[in-house]
């Protein structure tokens, strides 16, 4: 179904840089332990585990799905499958922020794509991207139930409501401090 | 997620009015003054547009005290800080006294509005268990544990005739009915807070104003089919939802609403949260489990249907937040009450989310049966801007557009059925005539075709199809063919669909081809769009009022205005994406779309 995800699988796995390989890297290790040991008892925590890493650690890339399939001790295709199904899980590392922009039937009638055209041109990347200095990846997401405050952009955990293409340069501008 | 371990929230607002008087500043004060006190941590800035008390801006909420602060400067701000977050003082000179804060998703009850589900929204701290008590909150899980046996609660829900209200309108106590009967020790009580229509958004509402009641409801169907577990599976979207659910479990918990032996009566029944992770599909009963259970939410076939074989193959009945949220109002106020609101087969009220082109959008709350032109007309106000009514669109991505002549309909399950269209689980888009229907069937479709599992082709490759064909024709590129093999298409994929996505996917597209047919001949046929929405079938033009003034050349993404200061500028027909950001940037209304 997300054929964009399919796309970015590597080749073979050794293209995947080595520094999110949980193997190679010690620091990566730990944090999926942890996470692996706080959720495996849990029944279906395969979802559980991949939610808490996505959030924690920012993606689930090739090397992470092995070493998470060979902990929970299940065929690497069932990790693998779960995370090119739900859209939530990216392989690829996203950047500091997320700035996504609701397509909800309320934002798009109140003219979201106007919005993701000024933000392109305000970051110089496409959607779905990420700028070059890691700083925001820019996506668009699935109604958020704003709609009151359409059309609306969520960055990381917040809502922005009610904008226009000239309100995105403030809204971008708060985020590229922190 | 970490924002349940902030100790306060502040919302500021960043309305266009409050940020034309400094709110940019504000926050960059704010934030400067929690660096400086090392609170970055434990205080969560959130930017917000719905304060409304703009006049009196920039202006900002802490929460957890619920204080508004007003007339805010770079140094009150730091104040705020110092006294209020360090110390817990309010600072008495710039808080706001005066009526409270109009909240625009849920407003004041309009005429034939009926607010039973959302009565507790807004009106009490959906974070203190206690403000739930004393609204006579768990006084029916109570009852349902000291007076009634789990058979007489299935009575007791059939006989108000409550439906499901995540789309199907299945009887409530009937699926209740067929768990009880099941001779199992293991059952699971699963509350569907997946939410995924876009538009929709009660559900979202009613765990974030008022969590208990949800919790209270799925209690009360453990206890009615000997259930000792539930779930609640919300969207990953919902991130305050989610909050606020942990916080209610947790404090269930505490006050001996959840857990063993619950009342002293012997029952036990705990519930877990589980996250989504965007997937629209796993709204689907049979998807949505295949998640919790850890696995692609791909939906199965029924039956064995899950009050037989449910989650890891045990009985287990799966409701919406909203079903479960009218239980503990059934059992205090007796079924008769209930019935006695809605009209034949549809009872109760029915919570939907208002968007588009009306005067108040928002959240609503009527008595089924209702018709549409009163909801348009009396609750939201009418159309914005003097426009005319063109369609409203009920039942989300799987619903269907619905005209005019139609307006008298009552909304109930059958009557919008009737018309192609479903009830859903109430979003209500309104739609004016600057509103193009093939470009809205094109919305849909997208939506649908990107959130089909993949499992059953003709869904897969169908909605696809569609798509395809939907966007050639909104390209100015359709073919005479073309509203026939769409036609042709629906129908096999409602044919040879397993779940409820596929069935339903092409309603948008058959309801405005029923409806709306003129419209997509006029962008095969003459290659126009009437609404003048479709991109590349329409031009934006600079008038010869057109003063000069350059706004529209600085901000326009593809570069195709030129023109000098103080002369009229000109679009290049070659560059121009069509994408109206320099209408919208005009303050002379010297552009326009033809
Ligand atoms: C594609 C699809 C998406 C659905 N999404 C939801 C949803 O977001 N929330 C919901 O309560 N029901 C949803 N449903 C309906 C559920 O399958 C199920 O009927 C419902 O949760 C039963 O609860 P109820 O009887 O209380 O309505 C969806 C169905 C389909 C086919």
């Amino acid at each position: 179904m997300r054929a964009k995800d399919l796309r970015s699988v590597p080749m073979a796995p050794s293209l995947q840089p080595a520094e999110d390989d949980p193997i190679v890297v010690a620091e990566q290790r730990a944090r999926i332990d942890a996470i692996i040991a706080a959720h495996s008892k849990k029944q279906g925590s395969t979802m559980l585990i991949l939610n808490e890493i996505q959030a924690q650690i920012g993606h689930v890339s090739k090397p992470m799905q092995n070493y998470i399939a060979d902990k929970l001790h299940i065929p690497l295709k069932d990790v693998y499958g779960i995370v090119t199904f739900y859209s939530f899980f990216t392989m690829k590392p996203r950047g500091k922020h997320r700035v996504a922009f609701c397509l909800g039937t309320a934002c798009y009638v109140s003219g979201a794509e106007m919005l993701i055209e000024k933000t392109q041109q305000i970051l110089g990347v496409k959607l779905g991207d990420t700028t070059p200095d890691r700083k925001f990846t820019i996506e668009a997401c699935r109604c958020i139930g704003a709609c009151s405050q359409a059309p609306a952009v969520m960055v990381d955990d917040n809502v922005h409501g009610r904008n226009t293409p000239d309100k995105m340069v403030a809204v971008l501008r708060k985020y590229e401090k922190v | 997620m970490p924002t349940e371990f902030y100790r306060s929230h502040i919302l500021l607002c960043n309305d266009a009015e409050c940020l034309a008087k400094g709110a940019q500043e504000i926050e960059d004060a704010l934030v400067a003054a929690l660096d400086a006190n090392g609170l970055r941590d434990e205080v969560n800035v959130l930017e917000t547009s719905r304060l409304g008390h703009c006049a009196t801006g920039p202006e900002m909420v802490v929460y957890p005290e619920g204080i508004t602060y007003i007339h805010l400067t770079p140094d009150a701000v730091t104040e705020i800080v110092n006294e209020h977050l360090l110390k817990g003082r309010i600072v008495k000179k710039y808080q706001f006294t005066g009526e409270a804060r109009k909240d625009e998703e849920l407003r004041a009850p309009a005429a034939k509005e009926m607010r039973i589900i959302m009565a507790r929204c807004g009106v009490i701290d959906p974070d203190n268990i206690e403000e739930y008590i004393a609204e006579d909150g768990y006084a029916a899980l109570a009852k349902c544990l000291t007076e009634l046996t789990p058979r007489q609660v299935i009575d007791t829900v059939l006989k108000s005739g409550l439906r499901g209200r995540g789309g199907a309108g299945f009887p409530a106590g009937k699926k209740w009915e067929f768990a009880a009967d099941q001779k199992t020790d293991t059952k699971f009580v699963i509350c569907n807070a997946d939410e995924g229509d876009p538009g929709a958004f009660m559900n979202r509402r009613v765990l974030e104003g008022d969590p208990h009641a949800v919790l209270e409801g799925m209690l009360i169907a453990g206890y009615a089919i000997g259930a000792h577990q539930g779930y609640i599976y919300c969207r990953a979207e919902y991130p305050i939802a989610v909050r606020t659910i942990r916080i209610a479990i947790r404090q269930a918990r505490e006050f001996g609403f959840l857990g063993k032996n619950i009342l002293d009566r012997g029952f036990d029944f705990d519930v877990e949260l589980r996250i989504g992770a965007g997937a629209f599909v796993c709204g689907e009963e049979t998807a949505l489990m295949a998640s919790i259970e850890g696995k692609r939410g791909e939906p199965r076939p029924r039956p064995p249907f899950p009050a037989v074989a449910g989650l890891w193959g045990k009985p287990t009945i799966i409701n919406n937040v909203e079903t479960l949220a009218n239980i503990r109002n059934i059992i205090n106020r007796g079924p008769e009450w209930f019935a006695s609101i809605g009209n034949e087969k549809n009872k109760g009220t029915k919570t939907f989310t208002l968007a588009g082109d009306v005067v108040r959008t928002g959240l609503i709350e009527v008595p089924l049966g209702i018709t549409l032109g009163e909801v348009v007309f009396d609750v939201a106000g009418g159309i914005k801007h003097g426009k005319k009514f063109k369609a409203i669109q009920t039942g989300g991505p799987m619903g269907g557009c619905i005209p005019e002549q139609f307006l008298e309909t009552p909304i109930d399950y059958e009557n919008l059925a009737a018309l192609g269209s479903i009830m859903g689980s109430g979003g209500l888009v309104v739609m004016d005539e600057d509103t193009c229907m093939v470009d809205i069937a094109r919305f849909f479709m997208d939506f649908t075709q990107d959130e089909s599992c993949g499992k059953c082709v003709p869904c897969r490759i169908g909605t696809r199809r569609i798509l395809e064909i939907l966007e050639r024709i909104c390209a100015g590129e359709g073919e005479e063919s073309d509203i026939e093999r769409l036609e042709q298409l629906s129908k096999s994929i409602v044919a040879g669909s397993l779940c409820g996505l596929g069935q339903g996917a092409p309603n948008p597209v058959i309801t405005t081809l029923k409806y709306f047919r003129a419209e997509y001949e006029a962008h095969i046929k003459d290659k126009k769009c009437p609404a003048k929405v479709c991109k590349k079938l329409i031009t934006y033009r600079i008038l010869d009022t057109c003063p000069g003034c350059m706004v529209c050349a600085r901000n326009c993404p593809s570069k195709a205005i030129t023109g000098e200061r103080q002369k009229v500028h000109w679009i290049n027909p070659d560059l121009c994406e069509s994408c109206g950001i320099c209408m919208s940037v005009c303050k002379f209304d010297a552009i326009v779309v033809e």
